[in-house]
């Protein structure tokens, strides 16, 4: 979908928390940036973002092979490592293609991911739903409307927490340049009066930080070759890209039990909608909604587990049928979570097709409803049993 | 063993002032408990059990956060949007019996007025319901009640929900008019400290209604 860059500047300053890794070294030069950015955008015009970037950045030949572990995040997308030098077209060796089996909705953006392991390392997959990823894995994630928008980038640091960046693809499409921390509102016109906007470091972590691990689509479940014919927006895994098996054939990963080769890991549900749904719910939901991060105490967990495959789909089930829920659907004096074979008064499915950002579910990071998990939410709630037979889809 | 004899017995001290505050507090109209009391005021019975036990030093260090909470609540203006205003006999006061309660569940609310440039937001006369180019929100409860207020929040969502301007730190904006541009300069020791006295205040059942959209909000589908 082609798309009318917009190059609209948050110029609010954003003060970094303590713990915050969106690179903590490079926040003062964002500030500035931000400053800068905000200046160069009165005039409007295209490109003018770009330039006033590339004054504030000094260019840097792109090292594939340099350690950004520790520094400030580079200014360019070319300096992180995921290209040949001297392109940002050409993937560098060494850097891996993958495909989650449920995605993330992301207003319908075409979207390409790559990881990068240290050479000589491998994945810790000894808890095979909390992986330990190796002190300098890097992450990158590619947002395209018609273009290429934003990339999205994430690496473990010395000290082993991670740190987040995005970069926006300036108008010539040659290279992306780091945004402000503070993010980047209206870049790109992704549907008649409607802004594709970079988030911010914040909104990296509300969404990064919800749950045990930081990476999110890229693990057991994730990654395994039982593919679920119906989520989705399903993406085939790359040609020449990871998924578990081929991990584990590049030894690329250890620990992993023997269990989840010989039966890739998949959720158990009585249907395939009722698969696809729990699939769906745990690739948009879980990072924030799960058993152990920050909002637990919700009691509202979309997680799976592949230790435990067989009841993941019942205790989802369980955390929502008949559930109270706190949000209240307008005109209800009490809503429930998920009300039996009625999908229009379930809070759940009310909130997934809401745009109010009061209301909406995700609350941050779309802003288009996702029309086709919704007809696939309807479908479950209207249909749903109780499981009893493995599901044959 | 001693010390244990000790805290247990300033515990049941402090439940017996409680419950005497209690009592004394309520008045010919039958005033819910934690109504405001000449005698005692109702955070004093809350603070009195919270430093019961533990050490001295610890008593005297949650007092100071829970004085120092005190104060930025006061002086950063809570009350004149969490409190609602009643008609008093000087005109439109802070109602002290739902302190910081948020926007009254139970009160029947026309539509707001049409925005006509410049005048584009209005509020209500409790100052407790606004209506802009956001739709219509409405200021929480902000007391410990559990299943209406901040009870079942914990201190770090408190601190993230001001500092990123989310609910519970990662959820939906918090919409205006708070001042989320201000508070979040709050530091995180400040927070903690509003957060503490947060919940020392009398709790008050009141479910807040869910924020209302604005009229023609498009349909993203």
């Amino acid at each position: 979908m082609n798309g009318r860059v917009n190059r609209a500047i948050e110029t609010e300053p954003k003060r970094l928390p303590a713990s915050s890794k969106r690179c903590p070294r490079a926040a003062l030069a964002v500030a500035c940036l931000a400053s800068l950015i905000a200046a160069a955008s009165l005039g409007g015009a295209r490109g003018r973002h770009a330039e006033a970037v590339a004054r504030v950045i000094p260019a840097r030949q792109a090292q594939s092979s340099a350690p950004l572990s520790s520094g400030p995040c580079p200014g360019r997308l070319s300096e992180t490592g995921l290209y040949v030098p001297g392109s940002t077209s050409q993937i560098a060796p060494g850097v891996l293609a993958y495909a989650p089996q449920y995605p993330l909705w992301s207003d319908g953006a075409t979207k390409r991911r790559w990881v990068r392991l240290p050479p000589g390392t491998r994945i810790d997959a000894s808890n095979p739903d909390e992986w330990q990823f190796p002190i300098g894995t890097r992450f990158w994630k590619e947002f395209s409307f018609g273009e290429r928008t934003e990339t999205r980038y994430l690496e473990r640091v010395d000290d082993g927490s991670f740190r987040y960046a995005s970069y926006v693809w300036d108008a010539s499409g040659h290279d992306a340049l780091l945004a402000p921390s503070a993010g980047l509102p209206a870049t790109r016109e992704i549907r008649p009066g409607v802004q594709h906007d970079v988030p911010s470091e914040g909104d990296c972590r509300a969404c990064h930080e919800g749950r045990r691990s930081p990476v999110l689509g890229f693990g057991a479940l994730q990654l395994s070759p039982d593919r679920d014919p119906l989520a989705p927006h399903r993406e085939w895994p790359p040609s020449d890209g990871l998924d578990l098996a081929e991990l584990v054939k590049r030894d690329l990963l250890y620990g992993l039990p023997a269990s989840a080769l010989t039966r890739p890991p998949r959720i158990v549900a009585p249907s395939g909608a009722a698969r696809a749904s729990a699939g769906y719910l745990f690739g948009n939901c879980a990072h924030c909604h799960n058993g152990s991060g920050p909002l637990a105490s919700l009691g509202l967990d979309f997680d799976q587990s592949v230790q435990d495959d067989a009841q993941g789909y019942e205790r989802m089930r369980g955390n929502v049928l008949g559930r109270p829920s706190r949000y209240r659907i307008p005109g209800e004096a009490q809503s429930v979570r998920v009300r039996a074979n009625r999908p229009a008064q379930s809070a759940l499915w009310f909130r997934m097709q809401s745009r109010f950002v009061a209301a909406q579910m995700p609350p941050l990071g779309t802003k288009l409803v996702d029309a086709q998990a919704l007809t696939l939410i309807e479908r479950w709630i209207a249909t749903d049993r109780r499981a009893s037979t493995v599901s044959t889809h | 063993m001693k010390r244990n004899i000790v805290a247990t017995t300033a515990l049941i001290s402090s439940a017996l002032v409680g419950l005497a505050a209690w009592f004394s507090s309520r008045d010919a109209t039958g005033s819910p408990p934690g109504a405001a009391s000449a005698a005692i005021r109702p955070s004093e019975v809350a603070k009195t059990a919270l430093l019961a036990s533990g050490t001295k030093e610890d008593e005297t260090a949650r007092a100071a956060v829970i004085a120092r909470g005190e104060h930025l609540v006061l002086t950063a203006g809570c009350n004149d949007c969490h409190t609602p205003l009643k008609v008093g006999k000087n005109g439109p006061e802070p109602d002290m019996t739902r302190m910081l309660s948020g926007h009254p569940a139970k009160m029947p609310l026309p539509p707001p007025p049409a925005a006509s440039m410049p005048w584009i937001v209005a509020a209500a006369a409790t100052n407790t319901a606004w209506a802009g180019p956001w739709g219509v929100s409405f200021t929480s409860n902000l007391t410990p009640d559990k299943e209406t207020g901040l009870g079942a929040w914990t201190k770090e969502e408190f601190v993230e929900a001001i500092k990123t301007g989310r609910h519970h730190g990662r959820g939906r904006p918090i919409l205006p008019p708070m001042p989320i541009p201000a508070y979040r300069n709050f530091s995180e020791e400040e927070l903690v400290a509003i957060f503490a006295y947060l919940g020392t205040i009398p709790p008050i059942q009141n479910r807040v209604p869910e924020p209302l959209p604005p009229p023609n909000l498009p349909k993203h589908g």
